[in-house]
């Protein structure tokens, strides 16, 4: 599904991404770890094409096409969403209203009329009730005042909404107290299908404990140093990231 | 919203202005320049009683001792008064009765303009007075109006069928010589409307008024006279469009509203005229003065969405005369290119008890510089005032400004004054993640308008409201990126 090939990416001509090598297929979650600086947030960002970064080496495909040159939302047409990390506000435009643009904008990309609106009252409904989202928090300003669980929860209902092929949760755990972690977990859990993927970024292991992955890579320097399974990441809980680091300067 | 988002991606796609078409029309234009003499012929052309010539004389004597206000924050070449046309009418038919007499190329002008007459008295119920190149042109639902007591017709018809009521008011809000621009509109008006609601009558439908600028090298002055009975409710709606031409075209209007007691007037404009072009040239000069009265528990409501115009030069007030009566700013000013605009309002708090709210939106894009200037006035008198202001600014790029003069006098130490402003700028983190929600940027700098404009956009009458948020899309088409 997602396939990427000593990616280099820099911003600023500052280097960040030097080298990263990474395939996720359908059905599979995988997680990123690594410590502040490693470069995991670019690394999301350069997946969704954000115009701040500057490819200069790889290739990254999705679905056996390369998307090195698609504008960012013509990524998400295709199924890719990122959960950001710190999501923004934008004053006067409520979730739904963002919702029903976001999802008509997709929806036209692909030749289809707009949804109807009994149909996308439904999904709001549906897709709110999953993740235990108040009906009043949906008339709120998009992210406008919402406490930093509130975002997290959201962004986790606009990926619910959107149903997207690959899921890229960057650092979606901070900010999120056990409760609502659990909640967006949950979530996340039923909204996977053996016909699409996630990538979890984390810092911790917490959130593995809740979302399993198939996959664990520690990204050091802009590198995909080490890869394991799920008990990769317990170990890197209990070790810190020094021993990688000492490992990978041996 | 009603549209669909194909007419509006369309609309996005057209980057010019959509309104300049210009319509051929035989008229009947009087030499330009300004005298005695021209004023004279005005008021006989419109057939009219000699008090309206003398008042109009006394204007236009008023007006050559007085200088062009300089103090806004706009920079402009001045217009020369002795160049522009001062009458300029549609030739067949000054007046008809109904829409079937209308010149059809004029109804094909409607068409372009988006007012489908019989559609909107059908659906939405709403009276409509033409006015193009100062002439008024068509007034629909007169008789339905008339059923009622209202009045709703051109102004040059109701200084003929009601000249008790027009000499009773005209000039008793925004006097012949309160500036520049009122005094000269006051000499030469050619046409506007006039709306009398009569005591305890709540008008049933909006009226509403839209004007044209067509001939070129012409001004339009019109002038309207809103008069709300004691108890009776009144909407009214205001729209503005002219061709696209090289030269400035001057627009100077008055208008004057008067709430009697226990009455309220809404009034929404929807200011749309040319813009000049992307490199600044041409353009409508739009220097309107537009003030209300109110009496006592008297309510009058100013919406207003600006996004034409090369400068605009424009303060709706309010004289909160009457105890307990109540004035309402909400504004949304977008500039984009090189327009200027410098508008923002007057609240005078002269009653005990009365209450004003200003809410104004300033959006700027491009080159463009847009001021909010608004004074809140508390008399002595005026017990237990209240004011509460609210001024934000959206910036777009780095080449445009934002700027607010907020003037505050209050005479009376319980007056309450309140008073917030903030200036904010579209982020590129807020389209990016906009675009990563599968919105591309253009869509998204829409969304974000629209919301940030949000609180006045509901303030305007449900058809108004669909109209508006598309020209705010539109009038920002293409400023980023």
């Amino acid at each position: 599904m997602l396939k990427i090939e000593n990616l280099h990416a820099s911003i600023d001509d500052k280097e960040i991404l030097r080298g990263i090598n990474l395939e996720v297929k359908p059905g599979e979650v995988h997680a990123i770890m690594g410590p502040n600086g490693s470069g995991k947030s670019t690394l999301s960002s350069v997946i969704a094409g954000n115009e701040d970064f500057e490819v200069t080496d790889g290739k990254i495909s999705f679905l056996e096409e390369d998307i090195a040159e698609l504008a960012p939302e013509e990524r998400a047409h295709k199924g890719i969403f990122l959960s950001f990390q710190y999501p923004v506000e934008i004053p006067g435009v409520s979730v739904t209203n963002f919702m029903k643009t976001a999802i008509n904008e997709s929806r036209r990309a692909q030749g289809l009329e707009d949804m109807p609106a009994n149909e996308m009252l439904k999904k709001i409904r549906e897709k709110s009730e999953l993740l235990e989202i108040d009906r009043k928090f949906l008339s709120r300003s998009l992210n406008q005042g919402f406490s930093g669980g509130e975002k997290k929860r959201n962004e986790i209902f606009q990926m619910a909404m959107l149903e997207p092929k690959l899921a890229i949760l960057d650092e979606t755990d901070s900010g999120l107290d056990i409760d609502a972690l659990r909640i967006v977990s949950d979530g996340v859990n039923r909204l996977k299908s053996k016909d699409n993927a996630v990538v979890v970024i984390t810092h911790y292991q917490r959130l593995l404990e809740y979302i399993v992955p198939d996959y664990v890579h520690v990204l050091l320097n802009g590198r995909i140093v080490k890869s394991g399974g799920k008990e990769l990441a317990l170990e890197l809980e209990e070790k810190g990231y020094d021993w990688i680091k000492q490992e990978v300067a041996v | 919203m009603a549209y669909t988002e194909e007419e509006l991606k369309k609309e996005l796609e057209t980057k010019e202005y959509e309104y300049g078409f210009y319509t051929d029309i035989e008229s009947d234009t009087l030499p330009v320049g300004l005298n005695e003499d021209i004023v004279r012929a005005i008021s006989l052309k419109k057939n009219e009683p000699a008090w309206m010539t003398e008042w109009r004389l006394e204007a236009y004597r008023a007006w050559t001792q007085m200088e062009e206000p300089a103090w806004a924050n706009v920079t402009y070449e001045k217009p020369d008064f002795q160049a522009i046309s001062y009458y300029s009418a549609p030739m067949k038919k000054p007046k008809y009765e109904s829409l079937d007499e209308v010149d059809p190329e004029l109804l094909d002008t409607f068409k372009k303009l988006g007012i489908s007459v019989d559609e909107q008295k059908k659906l939405a119920g709403v009276a409509v007075d033409i006015v193009m190149d100062s002439v008024s042109v068509a007034t629909t639902f007169k008789k339905t109006l008339a059923e009622k007591g209202i009045i709703f017709c051109s102004i040059s018809e109701a200084i003929q069928e009601h000249p008790e009521l027009v000499k009773k008011y005209i000039g008793t809000v925004v006097p012949e010589r309160d500036n520049f621009y009122a005094a000269l509109n006051s000499a030469v008006f050619s046409d506007g409307s006039f709306c009398y609601i009569p005591k305890g009558v709540r008008c049933p439908m909006e009226l509403s008024t839209y004007f044209r600028i067509n001939q070129a090298g012409t001004g339009q002055f019109e002038r309207t006279l809103v008069i709300a009975d004691e108890g009776s409710y009144v909407s009214y709606l205001e729209g503005c469009t002219a061709p696209t031409r090289d030269e400035n075209q001057l627009h100077a209007a008055v208008v004057e509203l008067i709430a009697l007691d226990d009455a309220e007037i809404k009034y929404s404009t929807v200011q749309n005229w040319y813009p000049g072009n992307k490199e600044g040239k041409g353009g409508v000069f739009n220097f309107v003065t537009k003030r209300g009265l109110c009496e006592k528990n008297a309510k009058i409501s100013w919406t207003q969405v600006e996004t034409g115009s090369a400068v605009t030069w424009k303060y709706p007030s309010c004289i909160l005369k009457g105890d307990n009566s109540v004035g309402e700013f909400y504004s949304i000013a977008v500039t984009n290119n090189y327009q200027q605009a410098d508008t923002g309002t007057k609240m005078i708090h002269l009653g005990k008890n009365t209450k004003s709210t200003i809410i104004s939106k300033g959006i700027s894009a491009g080159k463009s510089q847009n001021s909010y200037r608004g004074l809140v006035q508390v008399n002595s008198r005026a017990d237990n005032a209240r004011n509460f202001s609210q001024c934000d600014s959206l910036l777009m790029g780095n080449e445009c400004g934002a700027h607010t003069f907020p003037y505050i006098e209050t005479k009376n130490k319980t007056a309450q004054i309140e008073h917030e402003a903030t200036t904010s700028k579209i982020g590129e983190d807020q389209i990016f993640y906009c675009n990563q929600r599968g919105i591309d940027t253009e869509k998204a700098i829409a969304l974000i308008v629209n919301g940030f404009s949000k609180e006045v956009l509901n303030k305007l009458p449900m058809e108004f409201a669909v109209e508006a948020q598309k020209l705010l899309e539109i009038s920002l088409e293409g400023s980023v990126g």
